[in-house]
């Protein structure tokens, strides 16, 4: 390579926060540009992948929300895709299942990590042991592991999983993918089996970071096992808990493999649909790309819509 | 970590040394421990053993533990069927090329930004960090109109697998983890190598490179296991039955295959991560929680 200057690590001995503060002596854009070949070489080939899939795509999405190709001709068509979204049958379905798996899996995926965590730190024996486990279902390929709960766990004979440990407890069985009722919680549990070694991981490293005093100063006052928790975990570990939680909206907002493998694609009268099968259904089945992206924009602003929610709720707390 | 290096937690050692403390610890233990390992380990064992029974043992009520005649043929069968060796190959390329291109393309990025500090710079950091609050289902369908038509260039990727290789390398959250470490190395390293009169690239190479092993290696797993794991863009780039990957193998044929050889292919399918896992699991731990959150 003929890269044989070094001028872009003369620049910045002290690192300021930006790296060409406005003093009265900045030179042009081009000698800056100019002067540091070097780092943007360096630079080139990352952003140029950013810029062919993440930006470009990102602009791309809501151009081709408004426009129609029929017959290789584009028209801009306004709001039209929005419409024939709109009146989708399984518009509404997949939106309620989307709330509802992201609640339940937020309820499953949220509190039990957070308590899974807390025990496992109590623990002075069989820690690594019980990190590996709970972490060895987020290596499995989502594939696999869904082929598995379809397969065994979701047997509706009496022979599966599920229903052979519900019938050695002499409980009631149940048909569990093939009944509308029990589609949502039966691929929440999956979800949650499959991804909370993530959450509990992370959990761990933030109770690890509690100073221990503060348990001890809460015992000391008389403070028992909940109260600490109450008063010394959860303040602790308020951020990280927060910060979570949003990741886990975006993500299970997005679930798609489940509805797929699991139920495939819809369910029993759209019990599974969600909107990011809708996306796929509609862009890849109905050929109706431009109404996937239409739909992705809808999803791109109500999840936008979270986030600021969540800021705003965040900024007042502190 | 050691019994008693261990800090003080919610509950003080001294009480779970104590007679009852240390009923309750012993007893809570040994739930979760075998709790645990029926609800993780189980249904893994379930597979693996699944696999192995005959179609009419899988339907029997109330289900074998032990498969009563093992039948490993199911194995071979889903190795020859679905032809795994060849969507392994394909995976294991796919994996591999992705690992290349973000140890190079990603090293590359974040050495600048952290260390060379580029006009625009934070600028482009601002703007490859924004990629992360884009859901990736958003940007699924005009992502895969781009792959189809790449603009200025006016090439199809499909089937090729540049197709994952290329976005794979639009990582916000490696280069950012990248850029946290090399923030780290002391800049008197890197002024040092300039009075010795080394290049940026040699100082990269023989300097924050080696110095960066732990990060690397923390990256290059995430990258590997994220194509393993990947489904839906997989599916919609890689549409021939001959450049399938494995995950996605095993889904169109699942339609028209006994149940048994579906399973023994998706334990085939989940063995080369489960083993990433096992090996490396030190180090994914200490990536989880160094890289996202002692802020």
């Amino acid at each position: 390579m003929a890269i044989t200057t070094a001028p872009g690590i003369t620049r910045t001995p002290g690192r300021p926060a930006s790296p060409y503060p406005s003093g009265p002596r900045r030179p042009g854009l081009g000698r800056r540009v100019r002067d540091n070949l070097t780092g943007h070489a360096f630079l080139i080939g990352a952003v140029a992948c950013f810029a062919f899939f993440s930006w470009y795509p990102m602009i791309r999405g809501v151009v081709m929300s408004f426009q129609r190709t029929r017959r290789g001709v584009t028209t801009w068509v306004g709001w039209d895709n929005y419409e024939r979204i709109l009146a989708d049958p399984s518009f509404w379905a997949a939106w309620k299942n989307t709330f509802s798996f992201t609640f339940l899996a937020l309820l499953l995926g949220y509190a039990v990590p957070f308590f899974v965590a807390i025990v496992l730190n109590e623990f002075r024996h069989a820690k690594g042991y019980l990190r590996i486990l709970v972490y060895l279902p987020v290596m499995l390929p989502p594939a696999s592991a869904l082929f598995l709960f379809k397969f065994y766990a979701y047997d509706p004979s009496d022979a599966g999983l599920f229903n052979s440990i519900l019938t050695a407890l002499h409980l009631p069985t149940s048909q569990w993918m093939q009944s509308a009722e029990m589609t949502m919680p039966a691929m929440v549990i999956a979800s949650t089996w499959m991804n909370m070694g993530g959450a509990v991981l992370i959990y761990l490293a933030a109770l690890q970071n509690i100073p221990g005093e503060l348990y001890e100063a809460a015992e000391l006052d008389g403070a028992g096992i909940w109260r600490r928790i109450r008063h010394v975990t959860i303040p602790q570990t308020r951020l990280i808990l927060a910060l979570l939680a949003m990741l886990q909206i975006v993500a299970t907002m997005q679930f798609f493999v489940e509805p797929l493998i699991l139920a495939n694609g819809t369910g029993t009268e759209d019990s599974a649909t969600s909107v990011a099968y809708l996306i796929y259904q509609h862009g890849f089945f109905q050929n109706d790309l431009n109404g996937a992206a239409a739909l992705g924009v809808i999803m791109l602003v109500v999840l936008a819509g979270f986030s600021a929610a969540y800021l705003r709720l965040s900024a007042r707390q502190d | 970590m050691a019994p008693d290096t261990a800090s003080r937690t919610l509950v003080s050692p001294a009480q779970l040394r104590r007679g009852r403390g240390r009923v309750v610890y012993w007893t809570l233990l040994t739930v979760v421990v075998v709790g645990f390992t029926l609800v993780f380990l189980g249904p893994l064992y379930w597979m693996v053993t699944g696999a192995l029974k005959s179609g009419q043992e899988i339907a029997q009520t109330p289900p074998t533990l032990f498969p009563k005649d093992p039948q490993p043929q199911n194995y071979v069968d889903a190795w020859h069927n679905l032809d795994l060796a060849k969507l392994l190959f394909n995976t294991f390329y796919y994996a591999a090329g992705a690992l290349v291109f973000q140890l190079v393309l990603d090293t590359a990025a974040a050495y600048a930004l952290s260390k060379l500090r580029p006009v625009f710079g934070n600028l482009i950091l601002g703007l490859m960090l924004a990629t992360l609050m884009i859901p990736a289902m958003v940007l699924v369908v005009p992502q895969y109109v781009t792959v189809i038509d790449l603009p200025i260039l006016h090439v199809n990727l499909l089937d090729s697998p540049f197709a994952i290789w290329l976005p794979a390398v639009a990582n916000a959250f490696n280069i950012f983890l990248l850029k946290r470490f090399f923030d780290s190395i002391p800049e008197e390293l890197m002024a040092a190598a300039l009075v010795d009169g080394a290049t940026p690239l040699r100082t990269l190479w023989s300097i924050i490179l080696p110095m960066s092993r732990p990060i690397l290696g923390v990256v290059s797993i995430f990258a590997v296991t994220a194509v393993w794991k990947d489904f839906l863009w997989p599916k919609l780039v890689m549409p021939s039955p001959e450049t399938r990957t494995v995950s996605v193998g095993i889904y169109a044929f699942s339609g028209g295959t006994p149940m048994n050889v579906v399973i023994a292919a998706s334990v085939i399918a989940a063995i080369p991560t489960v083993l990433i896992f096992l090996i490396f699991q030190r180090n994914i731990m200490s990536g989880l929680t160094t890289g996202s959150l002692k802020g």
